[in-house]
């Protein structure tokens, strides 16, 4: 763990943990499209055809998996990003 | 001991790397024994020998008296290597083995695994990891004890830890005895403690830090384990080398094959093992989607509350690597998780489609029964020929699998060679294997670290600490192994239920705990009991034959334990005090990445 203390006041602590909640809930509404509305919906999306694929099984199958694999690495860049902004880098 | 300290972290890429090769190499020679005529047996036997004796050696080399490192590899594991350790830790014989073959016959149903089991990781990444990594806790109870204050928080959540990854253990154990019994040829309750010896090899002498390092070993040898069949078999059906994105007229083939053949019910059921009757690709029957979801949201809430996957996230150096192995522990375990659903459908199609050489059905029965892999796998009873029409060929209803065996038998169903299949057992072999060493662990440390230093004796002496940690790893696993012996329940089954409890007792004391700073002591314990309490009661409830809510059924039972959980925590929190200023202070502390863990090392 870093040595390099940086002490937030009580209204960037504030501002801090808002664009963090703020990104968790952005990426929360995406996993729920994701990991739940898609896969409800599986039956009636079948009828397209995606690269050969029934589309409702592909998403549960393939495109879900993507995306949350994509989702997470987008959160964390993001969040390194509002971190470095408040100073909150640590030493690896 | 030089070769792990410092210096092995320093050559951690060599030494994988000379290790994959090495892998490799020693499949090519068993390539090359095959073909001069060694037995197959004696190639599963090597197979299976080989990668353990690495373990083992991996497991000795990263012997420790050292606290830390015992409890949480020094917290110095690099943010991929972790990932590739989470991978193993996680993807259990139920993954590797089980969940192909549910696929195979469950169809959508069954990818409410799939998707929940990968989904869930955003959970951990979203709600967890870095907030607990940040707190500087060994254990998950530590973090609970902590956070809510109080030895009877910290001790429901021990129970619930017990409780959940006891019952997950149990199905693992029970996985390594099957591979090696069969790899072996040693009777299933030997192969038991067989498994058990390996485990224990791997976790006894280095706790956290041993298990990292062959886990991350073991996550090689599994994924090349369970890739190669597939792509063989992607290969030569024509869907190239990579056929996840290409496997579509595979599954359109399969649909006008269904269409075909009739899913039909087999004409008189064989005990534990089935026929095919779901279609591939749609929902089918009352609260189809329900049950998707429902399924899905208790494995992924699950995934965000089982103790051995969140105490990997305190292994890492920063806050900040701990996010980023959460990233790479889903990309690694994505490689298998979208490959399972490919494997199911090549493999189905091997079997049904007459333009294959490999398809039984529609052929006569006699001609079927005379295949080599037809013979060996009926001899132990987990694959069965029927001719109940008796019009002399096989039906589609007429062959019964056990389900557990679609990837163990893949590689003989497409007639690959048999060096094939002894990568195969030593792949199911390795992530049962990791798997157990986790939960083990898991257990092991929570009640040496919580139940005895935190409750019993906090004056305890730091070697005492760490013997009792072993004497207490070696005991559960025995327990487990023998209970594994009675071979109680299927793999799938029991790890489902792992998810529910963890899911039930945990998920909402540990999400609260961070994202509501109002919660307190009495809110957490009830959350944790009623939510354990409910959960437990409904499972039995359904279980022995009570009518499940809303198509709520065993698996699921998770659902109604978070409900009473998330219900009574909140309720209780607001008609008690709120928490003190310092805890609130604590809360601060963890929601930030940077300055000091809120607990010391060594505490």
């Amino acid at each position: 763990m870093s040595g390099n203390e940086v002490k937030l006041n009580p209204e960037q602590m504030d501002r801090y943990w808002g664009k963090t909640r703020n990104l968790t809930f952005v990426i929360l509404f995406l996993w729920f499209i994701f990991a739940i509305l898609i896969p409800w919906f599986a039956g009636p999306l079948n009828s397209v055809s995606f690269m050969g694929f029934p589309l409702g099984f592909y998403m549960t199958v393939q495109g879900s998996l993507i995306a949350f694999v994509v989702l997470i690495f987008v959160q964390n860049w993001r969040q390194d990003r509002i971190d470095d902004e408040f100073g909150l880098q640590e030493e690896e | 001991m030089a070769l792990i300290k410092g210096n092995f972290l320093d050559n951690i890429g060599r030494v994988y790397g000379i290790y994959t090769g090495g892998f490799l190499a020693f499949i090519v020679l068993m390539a090359i024994l095959e073909q001069l005529g060694v037995a197959a047996d004696t190639i599963g036997i090597l197979f299976v020998a080989f990668t353990i004796a690495i373990y083992a050696l991996i497991g000795w080399l990263s012997r420790t008296m050292e606290v830390d490192a015992y409890y949480v590899a020094g917290r110095q594991v690099p943010a991929v290597y972790n990932g590739m350790a989470t991978a193993a830790d996680w993807m259990s014989g139920a993954s590797f083995v089980a969940m192909a073959g549910g696929i195979y016959f469950g169809g959508y149903s069954y990818i409410a695994f799939v998707v929940g089991w990968t989904g869930g990781y955003i959970l951990v990444n979203s709600l967890m990891a870095p907030y607990l990594r940040k707190f500087g806790c060994y254990t998950v109870p530590d973090y609970i004890g902590t956070r809510f204050g109080g030895n009877l928080a910290r001790l429901m959540a021990v129970i619930v830890l017990v409780a959940a990854s006891f019952t997950y253990v149990t199905a693992q154990i029970n996985a390594t005895g099957t591979v090696a019994a069969r790899a072996l040829h040693i009777p299933f309750e030997v192969g038991v403690w067989f498994g058990l010896l390996g485990i224990l090899l791997c976790s006894m002498l280095g706790g956290m830090r041993a298990v990292t390092w062959t886990q991350v070993a073991q996550y090689i040898v599994l994924i090349i384990a369970y890739l190669v069949p597939v792509i063989w078999m992607s290969n030569s059906q024509g869907f190239g080398i990579i056929p996840h994105f290409s496997y579509g007229e595979a599954v359109q083939r399969i649909t006008e094959l269904e269409a075909e053949y009739g899913l039909l019910p087999a004409a008189e059921a064989m005990a534990g093992l089935s026929v095919l009757t779901t279609p591939a690709v749609a929902p089918v029957g009352d609260y189809a989607e329900w049950k998707f979801v429902t399924l899905a949201i208790c494995m992924m809430a699950g995934t965000a509350s089982l103790p051995h996957i969140l105490m990997r996230y305190f292994t890492t150096p920063t806050v900040r690597s701990a996010r980023k192995s959460v990233a790479w522990s889903l990309l690694f375990i994505f490689l298998l998780y979208f490959t399972a659903p490919a494997l199911a459908t090549l493999t189905k199609l091997q079997l049904l489609d007459p333009t294959l050489p490999t398809a039984i059905i529609g052929k006569p029965i006699e001609e079927v029964l005379a295949l080599d892999w037809i013979r060996n796998w009926s001899q132990v009873d987990m694959l069965a020929v029927a001719d109940q029409n008796g019009d002399g060929i096989l039906q589609l209803n007429e062959l019964f699998l056990r389900p557990d065996i679609v990837v163990l038998a893949t590689p003989e169903i497409a007639g690959l060679p048999y060096v094939i299949s002894g990568l195969v057992a030593a792949g199911g072999m390795a992530a049962a294997m990791s798997t157990a060493d986790g939960l083990l662990l898991a257990i092991a440390n929570a009640l040496s670290h919580d139940l005895y230093y935190k409750i019993i004796d906090p004056k305890a002496e730091t070697a005492t600490r760490l013997i009792v940690a072993r004497i207490l790893l070696v005991v559960i696993g025995a327990l487990g192994a023998l209970i594994a012996s009675l071979q109680l329940t299927g793999i799938l089954g029991a790890v489902a239920w792992a998810f529910c409890f963890a899911c039930s007792g945990l998920f909402f004391p540990l999400v609260l705990g961070v994202w509501w700073k109002r919660a307190n002591r009495e809110g957490a314990i009830a959350g944790m009991v009623a939510g354990f309490v409910a959960g437990t009661a409904y499972l039995y409830y359904v279980y022995n034959g009570g009518t499940p809510w809303f198509g709520l059924d065993h698996l699921r039972f998770g659902i109604v334990g978070m409900t009473a959980s998330l219900v009574s925590m909140v309720v209780v929190t607001l008609l008690t005090p709120a928490p003190d200023e310092e805890i609130q202070k604590m809360v601060d502390a963890t929601r930030v990445p940077t300055g000091p863990a809120i607990l010391s090392s060594n505490h």
